[in-house]
C-alpha cells in the first residue's frame, strides 16, 4: 500500500515560510479553497493555514539553536482524527493514505481536532467545516499536471527543499532513504499514531584541526625570511 | 473523484519577473478569468529554478490589497500638508502641474529639482531622467542602505558582495556567513545554503544574532555590533603569523607586493613608487609600480617574469627612497590587533577567534581546487588550470551599516585576497558587469559650473571618486549636491546620502530646494532615521508661511506613510502590471557564469488608473524637452517604455541599451547591437531572461583573465581591459589623506574636516569605535539596537497583505534573558527602549539567541495608523513600533560640523545599526500601546478599504460566490 | 480546552435530564414494590418526565449551536461503528423517544398491567418504557461521556473516571431535580430523592475528587521535547507562525486568568456538593418547599461551572505548539 508523506528536513530549513503562503496560495483557488481570512485588514488578523512554521529556540546563550519548525498535517497511518468523525466526512484514502475531508459531509463539530494531537487541523470559521492540509491532493493526484508538477505546492516552493514528498512505504522512494539514513522521526510518537510525515534532524559539520597542521614545510613566510645581514666585517675584511 | 481545476474558468500562464522584493526570481502566472490563481517559481529560471519565497507566493494579496492608489491626486488647496486630504485629478492635469513647475526650475537653477527613490529597480531610467534635467540631486536607496558593502570591496577588489557577487557554495568547503539576515539573493542563497549543507560543507554564522540562516548555521559565533572589524583584523593577524595565506596569489594579483614610499617627510609618502614609464591616459591604476627582486636584491617592474618579490622587508631604491612593499605595511599595521585584544572589543573569546583563523587558513591551503581549465592572464602567462581554495564569504549589512563599515568591509575583501579565493572556485565570483576598475570610471560633476540650466548635467549624478580632484566641490570645498555627497564631508559616498536629503533641504544647508520627487521609498517612515522629527520636516513652514520643502510629489503604489505628506501622488503600477528591465545598466541578475538581465511583461491590465512610473518619466521628459527623449526638431522620440527600452541607446549608435538579450536588427546580437524591434517578444520566449554564458575559460580570475578583460572590453562593458589588481594596501585613499595633510596640490577639504579625513582615509583597514559610541555616553546606553529583515516581509510594503501580515502583526523588542533580569522586567512586559535621540515603548519578548549586549527587532513591521488600508486599531500601530525613531540622521556636535550625518566618514554609509540604547520597564500605569503615536492616517480618494470582514479569495469564477468582497 | 457554552449547556442539560427520568423510574419501581407511595400518573410522572423530555430537548437545542453545521446535523448518525459522537447522536434521539413514549404512556393513563411477573410484578407499558429508557439513560451517560474519556492524549479526561463523573453529576442532579419537583408539587418524595440526591452528590464528590486529584499530578507524556522530537531541557518557543490567533488557540486554550480558575474551581466545589446538600439538609428541618428547588438550582449553577472547569482543565497536547508568538 501506498502511503504518501512530507519528510522535513530541519536540517536545511531557515523558516522562510515559503511553504505557508504557497501553500494558502494554491489551496485558497483550489479543491481544498477558500482558505478564509478574518479581519484581513483590521486588529488581530486571522484566517485558515494549512501549515505554519514555528520557531524554537534550545539552550542558554551562548550556546542557543535556533529550530525553524513546519508543521502541518501528519497524514498519521493511525489517524486518531478520522475514526471520532461521526459523519464519515473525515476519512483516509485507502489508495495513497491521505487524510482528508469532505466538506459536503463535515457538520463542523470540530470534533476531530480535540482527536488530532498535533493540533493540525483548522476550522475554516467563515465556511463552518474543518480544514486542513490535503497533501495538495489536487496536484498529486492530478493527471491533467505534468509529472514533475505532481507535488505539493509546498515541496516545489521551498528553497532549501527541506520538504522531501514520496512514498514511505517505498523502500526505495527518497523519503525512505532520508529517513533511514538521516536519523528521520515521527512526532509524539507515545500515541501511536504512527504519522506519516517525518521530520530529518539537525546534523553538524566539525572541522578537526591538529597541531602540526599549522607548521608545514612550504609556509610562506620562510620565503620571507630577512635577507642576510649585511653589515659588519667578514672574513673577507680581516683575513689576507 | 477529479480534483483537476485547470479547466475552469479561462486560464491563461504568463511568465515574468517577481518584485516582491529586489532579489527578481523568474515567476509564472496562472491566470484564472483574468485574476491571479496562482503564482509560483519558473522552474526554468537561472535565478530561482522554480522555487519562490513568502513574499513571492503572496503576490495576489498585494495586487489586491486595498492599500493601492488608484487615482492622481492633489492635496487640497484648504487642507494642510499631512492631513491626506486629497482630490482626485487627471493625468493630464498631473502632467500640466509638473511641467510648468519643472520647467521653471530647470531654466532657472535645476539643483532646485531633487529626485530621490528607494528600493527601485531603474536607476538606469531615474539616473538618466536627472542626468538629462541637469540636477546633481538623485540618488536612490544605495547610501542608507549598504554603500559601505560596494566601496569597500570594489575600492578594494573590484567587485562586491550584494548585488555585484557572491559566494561560490558550489565548490566551497567552508563558509563564513557575516551579519546576513535575508539579503537580496533570497532565493538563490536557500537553495545554494542547503545544497552546501547537504554536501557536508561547514557553515560558520558571524552574527550577534541566531535566526534564518544562522539557524542552520554549524557554528555561530555572537559577536558585539560594529565591532567585526577588530575579528577580522585579528584574524588577518594570524594568518600572517601562521604563514597561512596564499602567497602566489598575493604576489601575483594584489599590489601586497608592490612597492609603497615610506618616508613621513614627502610630499608623496604613501603612494606606490611609479617608474617613468608610459602609461595608458586611464581612469586608473596603471602597471609602472615595482616589486623587490630577491635574487637581483633590487627593485624591478612588476610582474617582471622570472621574478619573485620580496613580500616583506624594508627597502631602499637606488635614488635612496626608501619604500616597504604593501604586505610589509599590513604585517606592521595588524601587529597590536592580536586575537586578545579582539576578546576584549567583540566578545569573542581568544580560542575561537584563533581557531576560525585556522579552520579558514588550513581549509584553504588544503583543500584546493583544481579545474583543468585553460586560461590566459594578463601577463601572457598561460595556465592548464583554474586553482581555488573553498572557503567562502557572505557579507551584508552586519558590516555596512556602520560608521565604520568601510574599513571593515576593507579588511574582509583582504582576508580573501589573502586566502586566495578572489573570483577562484569555491571563494567569492562576481557577477557581470563586475570586476570593473578600481574604481570604476563614471564619475560626479567636478563643481558648481557643472549644473547649468537648461542643460544636461556634465558628469554622472553618482560616480567613483579616484582621487580629490574628482570632489563634487564649491570653491570653499563644500558640497554642491543637497545630500553633501561627494564632498569632503563623504568624499567616497558613491551612492549618495538619500537618509539627509529631506534634513538638508528643510534645514536649507546647503541650500533650500522647490520640489522634491520621492519615488518608491518611504521616507516618511522606513528609509528615514529620526522619523517622528523628519515628519516634522515635511509640514515644517517658514516665516513667510511657505512650507521648507515647497512642493513633495510622491510616486508609489500604495497608501504609505509618505503618500500622506504629498503634495502631489503619481499612483504607480504594480509589478505585475508593468514592463520592467533589470538593466545591466543598473543591476542585473547576472550569475557567475556570465551576464544575464531579465524583464518584467504585464500579466494583468493596470488598475484604475495607475500609470507606469517610467511612462510618467517619459512624458515629463518629452513635455521638457530633455534632449535624450526628444528628437532634433523637440519631438517625443519614444511612444512609451517598452518602445524606450528597445530605441533608446546611451548615444548614438552606441548600441548598447537598456537590455543585453538579443540586440542587432534580428536579435541575432547580444550586449551591444542596433535596437531590435522585437526585442520583447524575444525575452518573453525566453522566460524573460537573458542569460549569456561565457566560456568557461572566461569565467574564472577575471580580474586578471586577459581574454575575459578582451571580452569585456568588446562587449562594452568595461572600458579598459587592464587587470584589476587587488588593492590591499590603497592608494586611492592614501591621496586624499595626503590632501588632509596639505601635501597635495588640488582641491582642499575645509579646515574643520582635515583631521576627519587624515584620520579615515587611511590606506590599510584599521578598527576604530563607530562614530556614534564616540560621541555619546555609552555608559548611560550601554546597549546596541538592532533590526533585521524577516523572511516573510519586504519593507514597510508588506502589512497591506492580508497572509503575511498574519505571520508578522506586530514586532517585540528580543533581550536576551539576562538583560531582562538585570532591568527587571520580564517576558512580554511593555519596555521603553531609549536612545539619546527619543524613546519608543513597546513588548519586550526574551531570547536566548541574542547577544546579551544586544537588543533587536525585525524592521519596519511597526505602522503609522491608518496606513496601508489597515485600520486604526490595527496591531501594526498598536503593538507595533519602529526602531527608527531612535536612530539620529545627524551625529551629535563634533569637530567636523555641527550637522554631520550620521554615517560612514568615507562613503556616507547611513549607520543605521551605530544607535545605543538603555531599556527599562514601562510604568504599571502607562498604556498598552507603542509610543508614538501619529493620528491616524485617512484613506484616500480611489482606494478600496475593506475593514474587519471575511475575505475568501478564489480566482475567477468562484470569487463572487465565495464572497470576497471587491 | 476552550469551553464552548453550547457543550456546557447540552452535557449539564441532557445529564439533569436523564437522571430526573432515572429517578423518576427509580420512584415507579420503589412503588411497584410497595416502598414507596405510588404517585399519580398525570401529575407526577407525566409532568416529571416531560421535564426531563424539555432538558433533553433544550441540550439538543443547545449542542446545534456547536455545530458549524446543523442542517446536515443527520449525517453524524452515519459512523457509530467507530465515533462516540456519533453514538451520542443516535442514543440521544432514541432515549428522548423513551422518555417522550414514557411521559405519552402515563399522560394517557395507560398503565394498566400487560402482565404480571413471578404473580407480583405488574408490568405495564411505563414500566417496560421506563426500563429501556433506563438503559438509554445509562447508554447516554457512557456515550456523551465517552466522547471526551476516548480520546488518549486528552489525559485529564482520559480515565474510567470521566464516565462515572458525568453519570453521578447526571445522577445527583436529576434526583435533586426530582426532589425539587417533588417539594414543588408537594409530593412527598422530597426526602427520598434527597437522600438519593444526597448519596449521589457525594459520590460524585469523592469520583470528581479522585479526577481532580488525578489531573493535578497527572505527568503528561507528551512535552515539547516530543512534539519537536529536540531533546534538551531547554526548548522554548518563539513564534508560533501566526500573531492575530488561529483555530488552535481559540479552541484549545481557555484564555482565562489562573485567579479565574481558581475562583471557578471553588466555586463548583461549593455549588456542586456544599451547598446543595446543606439546602437539602436545611430543607429537611424548615419543610420549606422552595429549598430543594433552590438546591436544584444552586447545583446546576455548580455544575456549568464545574463543566466549565472540566474543559479549562485539560490540556490538549497540541498547546505545546502555541506556547508564545513573537
Ligand atoms: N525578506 C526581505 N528580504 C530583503 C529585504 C526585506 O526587507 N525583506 N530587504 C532587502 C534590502 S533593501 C537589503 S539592503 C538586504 C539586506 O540584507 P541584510 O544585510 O541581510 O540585512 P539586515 O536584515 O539588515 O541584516 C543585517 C544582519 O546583520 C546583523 N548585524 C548587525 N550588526 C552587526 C555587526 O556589527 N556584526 C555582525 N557580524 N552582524 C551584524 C544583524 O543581526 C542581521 O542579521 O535585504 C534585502 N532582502
Ligand atoms: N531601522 C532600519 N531602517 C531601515 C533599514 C534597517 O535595516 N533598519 N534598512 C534600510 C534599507 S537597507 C533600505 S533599502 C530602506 C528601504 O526603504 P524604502 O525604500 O523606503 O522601502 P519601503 O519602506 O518598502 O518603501 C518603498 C515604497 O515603495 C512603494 N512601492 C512598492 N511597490 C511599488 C511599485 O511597484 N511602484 C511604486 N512607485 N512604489 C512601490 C511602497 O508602497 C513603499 O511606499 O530601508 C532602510 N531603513
Ligand atoms: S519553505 Fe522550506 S525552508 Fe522555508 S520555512 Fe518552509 S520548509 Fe522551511
Ligand atoms: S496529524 Fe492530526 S489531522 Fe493529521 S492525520 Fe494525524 S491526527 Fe489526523
Ligand atoms: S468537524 Fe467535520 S470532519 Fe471533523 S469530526 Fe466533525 S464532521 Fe467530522
Ligand atoms: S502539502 Fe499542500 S496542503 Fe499540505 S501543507 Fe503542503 S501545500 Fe499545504
Ligand atoms: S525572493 Fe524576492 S523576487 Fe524572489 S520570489 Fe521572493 S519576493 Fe519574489
Ligand atoms: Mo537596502
Amino acid at each position: 500500500m501506498t502511503q504518501l508523506a512530507l519528510v522535513i528536513d530541519l536540517n536545511v530549513c531557515v523558516g522562510c515560510h515559503a511553504c505557508v503562503t504557497s501553500c494558502k496560495e494554491w489551496n485558497t483557488s483550489g479543491w481544498a479553497g477558500p482558505l478564509t481570512d478574518h479581519r484581513p485588514y483590521d486588529k488581530d488578523p486571522t484566517g485558515t493555514f494549512f501549515n505554519r512554521v514555528q520557531t524554537f529556540e534550545i539552550g542558554e546563550f551562548p550556546k542557543t539553536e535556533t529550530v525553524h519548525f513546519p508543521k502541518s498535517c501528519l497524514h498519521c497511518e493511525e489517524p486518531p482524527c478520522v475514526p471520532v468523525c461521526p459523519t464519515g466526512a473525515s476519512y483516509k484514502r485507502k489508495d495513497n493514505g491521505v487524510v482528508l475531508v469532505d466538506y459536503d459531509k463535515c457538520i463542523g463539530c470540530k470534533y476531530c481536532s480535540w482527536a488530532c494531537p498535533y493540533g493540525m487541523r483548522e476550522l475554516d470559521e467563515y465556511q463552518k467545516v474543518m480544514k486542513k492540509c490535503t497533501l495538495c491532493i489536487d496536484r498529486i493526484a492530478n493527471d491533467a499536471l505534468p509529472e514533475v508538477e505532481r507535488k505539493p505546492a509546498c515541496v516545489l516552493a521551498c528553497p532549501t527543499s527541506a520538504r522531501l514528498f514520496g512514498d514511505v512505504h517505498d523502500p526505495d522512494s527518497e523519503v525512505s532513504i532520508a529517513i533511514r539514513e538521516q536519523g528521520g522521526y515521527q512526532l509524539m510518537p507515545e500515541w501511536g499514531t504512527k504519522p506519516a510525515n517525518h521530520y530529518l534532524p539537525r546534523r553538524k559539520t566539525r572541522i578537526q584541526i591538529f597541531e602540526d597542521e599549522l607548521e608545514r614545510a612550504d609556509n610562506p613566510l620562510r620565503k620571507e625570511a630577512p635577507l642576510p645581514a649585511a653589515e659588519g666585517e667578514t672574513l673577507d675584511d680581516v683575513s689576507f | 473523484m477529479d480534483y483537476n481545476d485547470q479547466d475552469m474558468g479561462r486560464v491563461e500562464v504568463k511568465n515574468t519577473t517577481c518584485y516582491m522584493c529586489a532579489c527578481r526570481c523568474g515567476i509564472r502566472v496562472t491566470l484564472r478569468d483574468g485574476e491571479v490563481r496562482y503564482i509560483e517559481g519558473n522552474p526554468e529560471h537561472p535565478l530561482n529554478k522554480g522555487v519562490i519565497c513568502a513574499k513571492g507566493a503572496s503576490g495576489i494579496m498585494k495586487q489586491y490589497s486595498p492599500a493601492r492608489l488608484t487615482k492622481p491626486l492633489l492635496r487640497k488647496a484648504d487642507a494642510g500638508r499631512g492631513e491626506s486630504k486629497f482630490e482626485e485629478i487627471s493625468w493630464d492635469r498631473a502632467f500640466e502641474i509638473m511641467e510648468e513647475r519643472l520647467g521653471k526650475i530647470r531654466k532657472t537653477d535645476p539643483k532646485q529639482f531633487a529626485l530621490f527613490t528607494g528600493r527601485d529597480q531603474m536607476q538606469a531610467l531615474t539616473g538618466l531622467f536627472a542626468k538629462q534635467f541637469g540636477t546633481p540631486n538623485y540618488a536612490a536607496h544605495g547610501g542608507f542602505c549598504s554603500v559601505n558593502m560596494a566601496a569597500g570591496l570594489i575600492y578594494t577588489i573590484g567587485g562586491s558582495f550584494w548585488e555585484f557577487g557572491g559566494p561560490d557554495l558550489e565548490r566551497a568547503k567552508l563558509f563564513v556567513m557575516i551579519g546576513t539576515a535575508e539579503d537580496h539573493h533570497s532565493n538563490p542563497m536557500k537553495v545554494e545554503l542547503s545544497k552546501f549543507k547537504r554536501r557536508g560543507g561547514r557553515f560558520i554564522s558571524i552574527n550577534p544574532i541566531r535566526t534564518g540562516y544562522s539557524a542552520i548555521a554549524d557554528e555561530w559565533v555572537p559577536i558585539k555590533p560594529g565591532t567585526d572589524g577588530a575579528l577580522i583584523l585579528a584574524i588577518i593577524r594570524e594568518l600572517i603569523q601562521q604563514g597561512l595565506f596564499d602567497r602566489e596569489f598575493l604576489v601575483r594579483y594584489s599590489n601586497a607586493a608592490e612597492l609603497v614610499i615610506n618616508d613621513p617627510e614627502r610630499e608623496d609618502h604613501g603612494l606606490f613608487k611609479r617608474a617613468e614609464k608610459p602609461v595608458e591616459e586611464g581612469c586608473f591604476d596603471p602597471q609602472n609600480k615595482l616589486w623587490w627582486d630577491r635574487d637581483l636584491n633590487a627593485a624591478v617592474g612588476t610582474h617582471t617574469p622570472g621574478c619573485d618579490p620580496r613580500l616583506l622587508g624594508e627597502f631602499e631604491l637606488e635614488d635612496g627612497t626608501p619604500v616597504k612593499p604593501s604586505f610589509q605595511l599590513l604585517k606592521e599595521r595588524v601587529e597590536n590587533y592580536t586575537p586578545e585584544w579582539a576578546e576584549g572589543i567583540t566578545g569573542i573569546p581568544v580560542e575561537t577567534i584563533r581557531r576560525l583563523a585556522h579552520e579558514m587558513g588550513i581549509t584553504a591551503r588544503d583543500q584546493t581546487i583544481e579545474l583543468p581549465i585553460q586560461w590566459t592572464d594578463c601577463w601572457d602567462n598561460d595556465h592548464n588550470t583554474v586553482k581555488g581554495n573553498p572557503v567562502a564569504f557572505h557579507a551584508m549589512r552586519g558590516l555596512a551599516a556602520h560608521s565604520n563599515g568601510f574599513h571593515s568591509i576593507r579588511a574582509l575583501g583582504i582576508l580573501m585576497t589573502l586566502l586566495g579565493t578572489i573570483d577562484r572556485p569555491g571563494g567569492f565570483r562576481h557577477k557581470a558587469p563586475f570586476p570593473r576598475p578600481i574604481p570604476p570610471c563614471p564619475k560626479p560633476p567636478k563643481g558648481p559650473e557643472d549644473v547649468q540650466p537648461e542643460t544636461p548635467l556634465n558628469g554622472m549624478p553618482l560616480g567613483w571618486p579616484a582621487d580629490p580632484n574628482d570632489l563634487f566641490v564649491d570653491e570653499d570645498g563644500e558640497a554642491v549636491r543637497l545630500d553633501k555627497a561627494f564632498s569632503w564631508d563623504y568624499p567616497l559616498s558613491v551612492h549618495g546620502l538619500m537618509h539627509n536629503a529631506i534634513t538638508n533641504a528643510w534645514r536649507g544647508d546647503p541650500y533650500r530646494i522647490d520640489t522634491l520627487l520621492i519615488f518608491m521609498a518611504n521616507m516618511a517612515w522606513n528609509s528615514s532615521m529620526n522619523t517622528s522629527k523628519v515628519r516634522d520636516m515635511l509640514v515644517d513652514r517658514d516665516e513667510n508661511g511657505e512650507y521648507k520643502i515647497p512642493f513633495l510629489i510622491v510616486a508609489d503604489a500604495f497608501q504609505s506613510e509618505t503618500v500622506a505628506f504629498a503634495d502631489l501622488v503619481l499612483p504607480d503600477t504594480t509589478y505585475l502590471e508593468r514592463h520592467d528591465a533589470m538593466s545591466m545598466l543598473d543591476r542585473p541578475i547576472s550569475e557567475y557564469d556570465g551576464p544575464v538581465d531579465s524583464v518584467r511583461i504585464p500579466v494583468v491590465p493596470p488598475r484604475g488608473e495607475c500609470k507606469p512610473f517610467q511612462e510618467v518619466l517619459i512624458e515629463m521628459g518629452s513635455r521638457l524637452k530633455l534632449p535624450a527623449f526628444v528628437d532634433e526638431e523637440g519631438k517625443r522620440k519614444f511612444r512609451d517604455y517598452p518602445d524606450f527600452v528597445v530605441n533608446f541607446e546611451t548615444s548614438p549608435g552606441s548600441g548598447i541599451g537598456f537590455l543585453a538579450g538579443w540586440r542587432g536588427k534580428g536579435g541575432e546580437k547580444f550586449l551591444k547591437g542596433e535596437p531590435n524591434p522585437r526585442q520583447w517578444e524575444m525575452y518573453a520566449q525566453n522566460n524573460c531572461v537573458f542569460h549569456y554564458k561565457l566560456p568557461r575559460s572566461y569565467q574564472y580570475m577575471r580580474n586578471w583573465n586577459k581574454g575575459y578583460l578582451e571580452w569585456a572590453r568588446a562587449h562594452a562593458m568595461t572600458r579598459y581591459a587592464e587587470p584589476i589588481t587587488v588593492h590591499l594596501y590603497s592608494e586611492v585613499l592614501q591621496k586624499f589623506r595626503l590632501a588632509a595633510q596639505g601635501k597635495r596640490p588640488g582641491k582642499q577639504p575645509p579646515e574643520r574636516l582635515r583631521k576627519r579625513v587624515e584620520m579615515y582615509f587611511d590606506p590599510l583597514p584599521f578598527y576604530h569605535d563607530t562614530l556614534e559610541s564616540r560621541l555619546v555616553d555609552t555608559h548611560a546606553y550601554p546597549l546596541n539596537a538592532l533590526t533585521q529583515r524577516p523572511m516573510a516581509m519586504y519593507h514597510s510594503w508588506d502589512s497591506q497583505n492580508a497572509w503575511l501580515r498574519q505571520i508578522h502583526t506586530h514586532n517585540y523588542l528580543f533581550v536576551n534573558p539576562r538583560l531582562g533580569k538585570a532591568n527587571g522586567f520580564h517576558d512580554g512586559d511593555w519596555i521603553w527602549v531609549e536612545s539619546p535621540h527619543g524613546k519608543v515603548r513597546c513588548m519586550a519578548r526574551f531570547s536566548n539567541a541574542v547577544e546579551p549586549g544586544t537588543v533587536w527587532t525585525w524592521n519596519a513591521i511597526g505602522k503609522a495608523a491608518g496606513a496601508w488600508g489597515l485600520t486604526p486599531r490595527a496591531n501594526e500601530s498598536q503593538k507595533g513600533f519602529l526602531l527608527n525613531h531612535l536612530i539620529s540622521e545627524e551625529l551629535p556636535a563634533c569637530e567636523a560640523g555641527e550637522h554631520m550625518s550620521n554615517s560612514d566618514p568615507v562613503t556616507g554609509q547611513a549607520a543605521w545599526f551605530d544607535v545605543r540604547v538603555k531599556v527599562y520597564k514601562a510604568g504599571a500605569d502607562e498604556p498598552e500601546i507603542t509610543s508614538p503615536q501619529f493620528a491616524s492616517q485617512r484613506g484616500l480618494p480611489g482606494q478600496q478599504l475593506r475593514k474587519g470582514r471575511w475575505q475568501a479569495f478564489i480566482a475567477g469564477v468562484f470569487r463572487k460566490k465565495a464572497g470576497i468582497s471587491e | 480546552m476552550h469551553p464552548a457554552f453550547s457543550v456546557i449547556f447540552l452535557t449539564t442539560l441532557i445529564g439533569a435530564g436523564q437522571g430526573l427520568f432515572l429517578a423518576l423510574v427509580t420512584g415507579q419501581m420503589y412503588s411497584l414494590a410497595n416502598l414507596l407511595q405510588p404517585q399519580d400518573s398525570l401529575s407526577f410522572y407525566a409532568t416529571g418526565s416531560s421535564l426531563s423530555l424539555l432538558l433533553l430537548v433544550a441540550g439538543l437545542l443547545a449542542s446545534f449551536f456547536h455545530l458549524g453545521h446543523p442542517e446536515r446535523a443527520w449525517r453524524s448518525a452515519a459512523c457509530w461503528r467507530t465515533s462516540w459522537l456519533s453514538r451520542e447522536v443516535i442514543v440521544l434521539p432514541l432515549f428522548m423517544l423513551l422518555v417522550a413514549a414514557y411521559a405519552t404512556v402515563h399522560y394517557l393513563g395507560l398503565t394498566k398491567p400487560l402482565f404480571v411477573l413471578r404473580d407480583v410484578i405488574e408490568v405495564d407499558a411505563s414500566l417496560l418504557l421506563g426500563i429501556l429508557g433506563a438503559v438509554a439513560a445509562f447508554a447516554l451517560y457512557i456515550c456523551t461521556a465517552m466522547i471526551y474519556a476516548s480520546i488518549k492524549f486528552i489525559e485529564e479526561w482520559h480515565s474510567p473516571l470521566t464516565v462515572i463523573n458525568f453519570t453521578l453529576f447526571g445522577l445527583a442532579s436529576g434526583f435533586m431535580l426530582a426532589a425539587a419537583f417533588s417539594a414543588w408539587k408537594g409530593v412527598d418524595l422530597v426526602g427520598f430523592y434527597g437522600a438519593w440526591a444526597v448519596v449521589f452528590t457525594l459520590m460524585a464528590a469523592v469520583s470528581r475528587g479522585m479526577s481532580l486529584q488525578r489531573n493535578t499530578h497527572l505527568v503528561h507524556k507528551s512535552t515539547l521535547q516530543t512534539a519537536i522530537g529536540i531533546r534538551h531541557k531547554g526548548v522554548v518557543q518563539k513564534a508560533q507562525g501566526f500573531m492575530g490567533g488561529s483555530f488552535n488557540t481559540r479552541e484549545f486554550f481557555h484564555g482565562a486568568s489562573d485567579s479565574t480558575l481558581r475562583l471557578v474551581y471553588w466555586f463548583f466545589l461549593c455549588m456542586v456538593f456544599v451547598f446543595p446538600v446543606l439546602l437539602l439538609a436545611a430543607s429537611y428541618w424548615l419543610a420549606s418547599p422552595y429549598l430543594p428547588v433552590a438546591a436544584f438550582a444552586v447545583q446546576y449553577l455548580g455544575l456549568m461551572a464545574e463543566r466549565w472547569y472540566f474543559f479549562a482543565e485539560a490540556r490538549h497536547p497540541q498547546n505545546l505548539y502555541y506556547q508564545s508568538m513573537a
